[in-house]
Parts: structure tokens; sequence; C-alpha cells
């Protein structure tokens, strides 16, 4: 299986945990992940605050790469990069004349429609049985709360990926690698995103309220296929616990990192000892079998 | 030779501001064969209408042509004046100079050539115009209602004590509809199963009300005054002419655990069952698919004869020498004749299974209306006491949700359902009643109650019972602990609002109920894009169809509640009662007619007419050999639309008051 | 206090919000449920339905001034779930590509759209967002502010590999740089 490859700006920093854990996985899977040349930022929330025709240009820009490299299929490990180069498809596919404004401010052909694929889109491609084929190392007794916060199944119209309210492709992948999903409430409330920086406060009470709520119903851990929801339930679970008091400690993992695990990668290949909250040790008493 | 008369109306200014009326008067006066041509400023009133009669009489005219408004307006005021003087109706034409002219142009002089032009045309075709006579069809002075809720029971019994026949079909085991799950009804809170079942036990003991419950119709053929109706009675396995009711057979089945369609789904009853206590007829059915012999057999692939599962109802079967149940029953096909038919098929819910943001009809505490009158219910599966479905707890604060899925174009359904503003109130009072203690909290956007002591009632339970109101629609409910927490939103302040409820109850969008769209296209009615069925005329003809014959009762037209439903009940049962007074109808004579010599019996006009108008005729030799098949055009059904008359390639259909040779006639005049 | 209600005002703004982003404002019939759902409603000046309701008042200043539009994280719960399918995120994204535009935005949000800008001006230098960089331009904008937040998480994000001091400009980052630039500049046109 071969897919063209947009890694996004925070895979390479903030997020290289994923992006170690993607290439492991993709390895391990059999999957050529063909990068992008030169891809450049999608803008993420930041292009489409400031100026629409912005938005739509630097999502442009790439789908116009990789068309021209010939790729058809682009797989974005990031909700926000996704998000952003779908909108931007849909956009330019109902208005001609955005897509000739796109095309004119980057002085590339837009092309034919390059279809996006987000991190659960490439697992259910590649299939749930033939993953679970492949697991030689079954994540049994790991109760994980699968969170895909907003971008993943929002706009529902846009993005057009499982259910908005009750989605279950991360789920499915979970139990397809052994482990148990746990059924919570949280799993499309937003995280706070953007606002991590500027408004950090707001961010430690979003994501606070997940927390509990995966705590509450039972969940060991929390599973993302997000860089941003991932940063801010784990490096900002730090101050969560120095704001209100409290002493979460809930391992966030992406789910690349767990199936990569679950085909026999280590720890260290797929990112683990990169989070801020430790995520080693359940893995670890998982056991080599994989029981525990 | 013909001798037409021609009188153009002013219609005040309508017409006389924009048409040199007594131009066009003077030039049709020019026109061959027009011997009396005048114009007045209201042709439609007294002295008007005298001066047609008058003229007819004086100047023996053979034809008459009105120009001035559109034939739907005054077309048979004038007939009616034609006629009074003795020419036939149908000579006797309009020319409509007003929507077709002054009403759609500015130009004096261009609008009076028009209307001199189409003068003429009407002219020259009543040149060519034929005296028809009214088509008789007999009445079957019998009816037909369609669904046994309040709607239907009421129906049912006007027409029957009017003197009429009526056979009245309910799908389910039990007449009664949904009124009969009801605890209370608004705003007088009488309880609804107590002035409900009078009703329905006046409808089984009713000498003119033929019952078929748990049945349905199969097939309508036939047209207004004569429809052949099938119905499937569907197989009860029970002889109901030799079960006495007594219930033993309930008592034994060992499939106890089937949730109660009566109950919402709360409680449970077996496969062997009486919906409820009150069923009329208070006879069991069996529900072969939770039947512990029937799936059996099913399992088996065997017929049910070869099985001996169970049968612990059939041994409990007290009835001699032949017990009452009867495995081998098998649906029954009856067919009625009647002359009318109201349809009452009532209503269903929207299923709050559908809605993700409240649970996907996960959580067993966020319940709908109908589930909420059955705990109010003192009948119901909790004997009356509010409790929750999950652990059986009396709820200290409830959640009243309202407009779910109703005003909503996100999930399809635009529409207002009417009922729910003011049985939530009613909800809310009961459960207030009930439990002194408790908080009740509605979520609202407007409050709809406009019926009498309607607004007053709901005035009430927030003056008189602490319900408090919040104006704001609910955007999520989801558990926490064993509360369902409701984030919402409170417009008038501004807010969000959270409320930890014990129990929710979502106020869901009344729809049509299911099926009644294949019901439609049998009846030949017309439903719109919620299955609603469409009435004739949404202001002035709200209980007939389009399809004549066939009227409407109750929700199938609309959300509505009960006095609407009873009150449009009673509404359909007059119309049914005009109808089968008397013994002929009389049908407009515009129908389509086959010339015998020309017809070549290919039958496309069969193929292409929509209310099934085309039958064949056999030609027979006098020694009674067929010579050929031939269409035939049953007057009684046609309805004049003129499309076998477009298809037929020999030419053999013509419309009568129609004709080629009128029409062609018309053309060539312009 | 007494809100002036002009006619003239309201058609304006409304037939702006059709022309640059075909949003009907009549559509929305103010039921809440876009506030109900809203994550961030607790930290916002204007519920997000008080915010449509000013837009079909014609009160542009107030909504464009609003801390209301910047605190809004996009997170589209309130167009999923708006049963007018009256789309209000972009109403938002709207208010906020004016608001910047006019540089109207609001003193108590104003780090937010410092941070968006300090995104973009990186990104017109490198092609692609460093966060290294990020963080200290956005820094610099909100200079002496923030300066020691989140200055702990640096040597955690720098043992973790996450942090690259110097960061890695892309072949094409003068292009990404053009595009920026002109997209900017036509939109004050």
């Amino acid at each position: 299986m071969k897919v063209g490859y947009y890694p996004g700006c925070s895979l390479e920093g903030s997020a290289s945990d994923y992006g170690l854990s993607v290439a492991k996985a993709a390895e391990l899977l059999g999957i050529e992940l063909v990068e992008i040349e030169d891809w450049c930022c999608c803008g993420a929330s930041a292009a489409h605050s400031i100026d629409h025709l912005l938005s739509i240009a630097l999502p442009g820009r790439n789908l116009a790469l990789a068309r021209a490299q010939g790729l058809d299929q682009v797989f974005a490990p990031c909700a926000a990069c996704s998000n952003r180069l779908i909108s931007a498809s849909v956009e330019m596919k109902a208005s001609p004349e955005l897509r000739a404004k796109v095309e004119d401010v980057t002085g590339m052909p837009t092309g034919e429609e390059v279809s996006i694929l987000n991190m659960l889109d490439l697992i259910q491609a590649y299939g749930h049985d033939e993953l679970k084929a492949k697991v030689t190392r079954p994540l049994e007794g790991f109760k994980g709360a699968c969170y895909y916060g907003c971008l993943l199944v929002r706009p529902p119209k846009v993005v057009q990926f499982d259910d908005p309210e009750d989605p279950q492709s991360m789920e499915r992948a979970l139990t397809a690698i052994g482990a148990t999903p746990v059924d919570w409430h949280f799993k499309v409330e937003c995280c706070g995103a953007g606002l991590t920086m500027a408004k950090t406060q707001v961010v430690t009470r979003l994501v606070r309220e997940i927390l509990i709520n995966a705590e509450t119903n039972g969940a060991e851990a929390i599973v993302v296929a997000c860089p941003l929801c991932h940063q801010n339930l784990d490096m900002r679970q730090l101050a969560v616990n120095s704001q209100y008091g409290e002493n979460h400690r809930l391992p966030i993992y992406y789910i690349s990192e767990l199936i990569a695990l679950a085909l026999g990668a280590s720890p260290k290949q797929v990112g683990l000892d990169r989070h801020f909250v430790e995520a080693r040790e359940r893995i670890a008493s998982l056991g080599a079998s994989g029981k525990g | 030779m013909e001798r037409i008369g021609v009188f153009v109306c002013h219609c005040g200014e309508n017409i006389g501001r924009t048409v040199d009326c007594p131009k066009v008067s003077e030039e049709a006066g020019n026109i061959r064969n027009v011997v009396h041509s005048v114009d007045y400023k209201y042709m439609c009133s007294d002295p008007g209408q005298a001066m047609i009669r008058d003229a007819i009489k004086e100047k023996g005219l053979t034809g008459v042509v009105v120009a001035a408004c559109s034939p739907r307006m005054h077309e048979p005021t004038f007939r009616r004046a034609a006629a009074d003087a003795g020419v036939n109706p149908f000579l006797c034409e309009m020319a409509n100079i007003r929507e077709h002219c002054s009403w759609v142009h500015e130009d004096i002089d261009a609008a009076t050539t028009k209307a001199i032009d189409l003068v003429r045309v009407m002219v020259e075709k009543v040149k060519q115009n034929e005296p028809l006579f009214p088509i008789r069809v007999p009445v079957t002075k019998r009816a037909l209602v369609i669904g046994g809720g309040i709607a239907g029971i009421q129906a049912a019994l006007d027409i029957a004590d009017g003197g009429h026949e009526v056979v009245l079909v309910e799908k389910s085991p039990s007449i009664g509809g949904h009124m009969a799950q009801l605890s209370e009804t608004f705003p007088t809170l009488d309880c609804s199963q107590c002035i409900l079942t009078p009703r329905m036990v006046e409808v089984a003991q009713h000498p003119n009300i033929t019952l078929h419950v748990y049945s349905e119709i199969e097939e309508v053929n036939g047209f207004i005054g004569n429809f052949e109706v099938k119905i499937r009675k569907k197989a009860s396995s029970v002889n109901n002419a030799l079960c006495t009711g007594c219930g033993a057979c309930t008592q034994v089945c060992p499939a106890k655990k089937i949730p109660s369609e009566f109950d919402a789904g709360l409680g449970h009853r077996t496969a062997i069952y009486v919906p409820f206590p009150q069923a009329v007829p208070n006879k069991p059915v069996i529900d072969r698919d939770h039947c512990v012999r029937f799936k059996a057999a099913a399992r088996k692939g065997v017929p049910v004869a070869d099985v001996t599962t169970c049968g612990k109802c059939f041994e409990a079967c007290p009835i001699e020498p032949v017990k009452a149940i009867d495995f081998s029953i098998e649906d029954e096909f009856v067919t009625e004749k009647v002359g009318a038919i109201v349809v009452a098929t009532g209503y269903e819910l929207y299923e709050k299974e559908d809605i993700g943001e409240y649970g996907y009809g996960k959580y067993p505490d966020v319940i709908d209306g109908l589930q909420f009158e059955r705990l109010a219910s003192a009948s119901g599966p909790t004997g009356g006491e509010i409790r929750r479905p999950s652990d059986g707890e009396v709820p200290e604060t409830v959640v009243f949700v309202q407009c779910v899925g109703s005003r909503d174009r996100a999930k399809g359904l635009t529409y207002c359902s009417k009922i729910c503003c003011m049985y939530t109130a009613k909800h809310a009072l009961l459960y207030k009643h009930k439990v002194h203690h408790g908080y009740a909290w509605v979520f609202y956007m407007d409050i709809r109650s406009g019926g009498k002591g309607y607004d007053e009632f709901v005035r009430r339970a927030v003056e008189e019972d602490e319900v408090k109101y919040i104006r704001g629609r609910v955007s999520r409910i989801y558990p926490e602990g064993k509360k369902l927490v409701v984030m919402g939103a409170d417009t008038l302040s501004g807010e969000k609002v959270r409320i930890d409820a014990d129990l929710v109850v979502l106020a869901t969008a009344v729809k049509p109920s299911p099926g009644v769209d294949s019901l439609a296209q049998k009846l030949g009615v017309s439903y719109d894009q919620y299955n609603f069925l469409t009435e004739a005329h949404p202001k002035l003809r709200p209980v007939e169809t389009a399809s004549a014959g066939v009227f409407l009762a109750g929700a199938c037209q609309a959300a509505r509640d009960i006095p609407d439903a009873v009150a449009q009940a009673s509404g359909a049962a007059s119309k049914v009662q005009v109808l089968l007074s008397s013994d002929e109808l009389e049908r407009e004579p515009i129908v389509a007619v086959v010339d015998e010599n020309t017809c070549v019996g290919c039958f496309c006009c069969e193929a292409v007419c929509a209310y099934g108008a085309v039958e064949r005729k056999e030609i027979r030799d006098r020694d009674g050999n067929l010579i050929k098949t031939l269409a035939y055009v049953n007057p009684g059904v046609c309805q004049g639309c003129g499309t076998c008359v477009a298809t037929c390639r020999s030419n053999s259909v013509d419309l009568a008051g129609y004709t080629d040779k009128q029409v062609f006639n018309e053309i060539r005049a312009l | 206090m007494t809100q002036e209600i002009s006619g003239k005002a309201c058609r304006s703004l409304s037939e702006e919000l059709a022309e640059r982003a075909d949003l009907q404002v009549e559509e929305c019939y103010q039921c809440g449920k876009c506030t109900a759902g809203c994550p961030i409603a607790d930290e916002m000046d204007l519920a997000p339905n008080m915010v449509v309701r000013l837009c079909q008042l014609g009160q542009r200043e107030k909504v464009l001034g609003s801390k209301t539009i910047w605190m809004c994280a996009a997170c589209q719960t309130c167009m999923t779930r708006c049963p007018q399918e009256f789309d209000i995120a972009k109403l938002m994204d709207n208010l906020r590509q004016m608001s910047y535009r006019e540089g109207k935005v609001n003193a108590g949000a104003s780090g937010v759209a410092a941070f968006y800008k300090a995104f973009l001006d990186v990104t017109k230098r490198y092609g692609r967002l460093s966060e290294v960089g990020l963080t200290a331009v956005y820094k610099l904008k909100r200079f002496p502010k923030e300066l020691m937040n989140d200055v702990f998480l640096a040597p955690g994000m720098m043992s973790r590999n996450k942090l690259h001091i110097v960061p890695k400009g892309i072949k094409g980052a003068s292009e990404v740089g053009r595009i920026i630039d002109r997209c900017m500049k036509e939109s004050r046109e």
C-alpha cells in the first residue's frame, strides 16, 4: 500500500513522538509513505481566523504539489491539517472562482481532487482484519478512552468522517490490536485547541473535564489521533494538576504508537519516552506477550 | 344557425381600468353569428345575470360567451343563469379577460386588442359546443374508516349514527390509538381512558359498525361512491367467535419479556397478548415473531402444525369442545364495498434513537412523551408513579426538552408539532402533583398554547406548580454517575446553563404513522415530503382530498390535538353523509369518449390513464363471437384530464366539452 | 443600555455577510443551542447566540470588538448541532477576519490575535511553522506579559526532542512568504 504523506509542522517539532510512531507503524504494516516534496504549512487555525483566501491557498499549494507528484491520496496524521486540506478541497470544488483565485495566488494549478486520509482513515483503508492478523503483541487488558477531539469529525458535511456525536473508528482500531475501548462521554468535546498558548487557562479547564470523564468511566489512558489533542492532554496535564491541586496521571497515547507496539515495536522506537505524562509503565506491565 | 350572445363585464375597475369594455363589446358584435353584444359593470350580480337570461329569451340565443373573470370564479354562476333561461349550461363559456388580460397587462390598447381576441376565440369555440348532461353514478351507502384512534372512532360513530354502515379497520389488536396510552388530557386533566373507553365500547356495540382489528388495507379499487376494498385480516391465531376474553392464555405464556408497544417499551407483554386491559375487542392475538411455537417452526423451516413446542396457551384455554386458540389460522381476505373512505391513521413520534447529541436512545432515563404518559398512567408499568426506568427511583429533578426534531432543518422536519408545548406543561404539572418536592424544568423555544384555556393552563403550571421554564435549546445530554447532565442555554439571560437531571423527557416531533405512504398510493391520495396526507385546499377544504370520495381526519393530515382531531373527524363524517345522502352522484360531463368505429384496441390510453378509467369492451357479432376488444372510458371515473386524447394514435378519443373541433376552432380564431 | 437600531445598518451588515461568506443571519431563530454546546462560553463576553443576534440588529462595531469572536476555538460544535443549519462557526471566522483587518481586536483577547499573527509571521519566513520561532515572536509581541509562561516547559520539550532551536526552512519558503503577503494585501482592498 502506498500513499502520499503530509506530516504537518508539529510532527517535526512538538509531536515528534507522533512522527516516529507513524513512521514505525507504516514500516511494520508495509505502507509506503511518499512525503509531498517541499510541503508547506497548512495554515491551521491561524490562517482561517485572519484571512479566508490564505486559509485556502496554503492547503491549495500542498494539494497542487501532491497532484504534481502524481499522488491521488494523501495521508495527513494531524487532524487540523487533514481538516484544512479537506476544507480547501471542498471549497474549491464548489467555487471555480475561488479555485482560480488560489491558482493565481499560488502560481500553481490545483488540478483534480486529491483524497485526504486522516489517521483513522488510513487504518480503515488498510483493513482492521488485516491489522489484527499482523499483531504479535495484542494489548490485552489495556483500557483506553478514544478521544477524537473536534476536527476529525466536524464539520460533518465537510469531513464526512464517522459519526460526529458517537464515532467508533478509533474504537475499532483499538479492538483490532487487542485492547479494550472504554465507553465514555467526552469523545468529541473540544480541548481548547489553538488557544493553548494565548489562553492556557481555558485549555486546562477543558482538559481537566476530559481527563475526569475518562477516569470516571474506567479508562487508564486516553488514545488520540491528533498532535494538538495530544499536546493539550499530555503536556498541559501538569498545568491542570498544579492549577487545580489534583493528581491526574493519565498517559496519552497516539493510536499509531499503540499499533506499532502491538506489531512488535519497542517503546523507544515509537517515542513513548517523549511524553510528559509517564507512558511506558502501562505498556511494560502488559508483558511481552501483551497480557496484563 | 348559431345565435351567440356576448356579455362583457367591467368587473368594476378590475377589468374596466385596463380594458376598454365598450369597445370589446362593439367589436364582438361584428363577429359572424353574434347577434347580441353588451357590456356591463358587474355581470355576476343579480341584474347582470338577469341581462343574460332576458337576452336569451328575447333574442333566442343558442350560445353565450361571458367575457369576465376566470371560469374558476363564476362559470357555475353564468351556467346556472343560462340553464335557468333554458339553454344547456355547457353552451355557455367564459372568456377570461381578467386574470389572463387586465390583471397582467398595463397598456390599454394592447390589452383591449387581446381581450377582443379572447372573446373571438371563445365565440368560435361555443359555435362548436354540444349540449352535455351530467353523468350519474350510483352510490354504495357504506363508508370505510381506516384507523381506530380517536379520530377514526369519532368519524365511524358519526357516520353510523347517521344511519349508514361503517367498516372500521385498525392495524393493531385494539382500537383506541395513542389516546388510550395517555394518562390525562390537557387542559382539563380528564383521565384519557375514562373519556375514551365509552366511545370504544360504543363502536364495538354499534349495529352499524363492522370492526376489523389486527387488519390492514390490502388493495383499493373503484371510485367515489363505488369503492371496492380488499382487507387483510392478519392471522391472530385466536378464533374470536369462540374466545370469551378470559385471559387464561396470557397468564401461562412463557415468552414474558417482550417490550410492550402499549407501554412504549417501558413494560413487557407476552407473545399471546391483549394490548391493555380495556382493549376493544378484548380478544388476544399471538405475536408470531415472538411466540415460542411459531419461532420453532420458522427455525426448522416447517409448518407450525408440525411442531409441538410449548402450546401452553392452547392447554390453558377453557373453551369446549373446540378451543378458541387455533395455530392454523392464516391471514384472511375480506372485500368490502363502500361509497366513501375516511383516512384516520394518526401519528407516531420521532425516534429518539436517531438523536446523537441526546444519546442515540442508549440512556434509559432519557424518555419521550408517550413513555412519560405510561409512567404517569395508573395502568402503566409503575402504577402511576413517576420513577426512573433505570433504577426505579423517584426522580427529584426532571428536565423536559421541547422541540426535539421539530422546527429543525438539520433533522429534516421544519414544522412545529403543535401539541408538545401543551403536553409538556401537562407532564410537568403531573410530575409536580405526584412529586411535590421535585424540580421540573422545561427548555423551550416558544410556547404555543393557542386553544381554549390553553395559555391559562401553561400559566398555571408556572405560577401554581413551580414549573420553571428556560428559553433555549439543549445541546447535549450525557450521563454522569446516576445523573444526566443537560447542557442547555437561557437566551433570555444570555447564559449557557447546566442542569443535572434524574430524568429527561424529550418532546419528540409528531410524524405520520409508518406505512401511510404506501396506503396513500393505494388510495390515490397525495402526501407531502413528511408523509402528511394532502388536503384538497389548505384553507377551505381541510377534510377532503383531491381524490373524490376519500376524506381525512386527525393527525394523518397534520399534527393536532384531540379536540381538533375530533372536530375534524366529525367534519369528515359530515362530508361522507353528504356523499351518501344521494342515491346517485352527479359528475361533470367533461369526460373522454372513445369513437368505437376507429378505435384499434391498442390500449395506450389505458396505460396512460392515471385514474384507471379506461376499461376494455368486447364487441361481438350476433353469434357471440368476439370481433375486437375496444377501449371504453368509464364516465364515472374519468377526470377529464385529456391525457388519453393526446395519446391516442388513431385519434379515436375526444374530450366532451373540449373536442378537437372546439379547440382547433379556438386556435384558428387567432 | 438602549441600542440604536438602524434599518440601514441591519441591511448593510446583512448584505456584507451574505456577500463575503454566503451567510444569511436571518436564518438564526435564536434557539441558543450553539451557546448551550459551546465549550468556551464561560470565558466569552457575549454568548455565541448573542453575537448572531447583534448581527441581526446591525451592531457591527459591537461584534467586531467583542472578546467572544477571538475566544472561539473554532471547534465547530455550534454549527454541527444548529437546527437551522446556520454556519455560526463560519460567521465567527469571518468576524475575526473583519475585526483583524479593521484593527478592532478586543484588548482582552489580543493575545489570541497576536498568536495567530505570530504563527503567520513565522510561517512566512520558513514555509513551515517553527514552534520555537512562534513562541519567540509571540512572546515578543506580548512583551512583557506572558514572558515567563511555559518557560518551564522548554527544558522538558528539549530533552524530549520536541524542540528544534534552529528552524528548518523549506525550499519554497519565499514562495510561501509571497502567498501570505499577497493574500493579506488583497484582503485589505
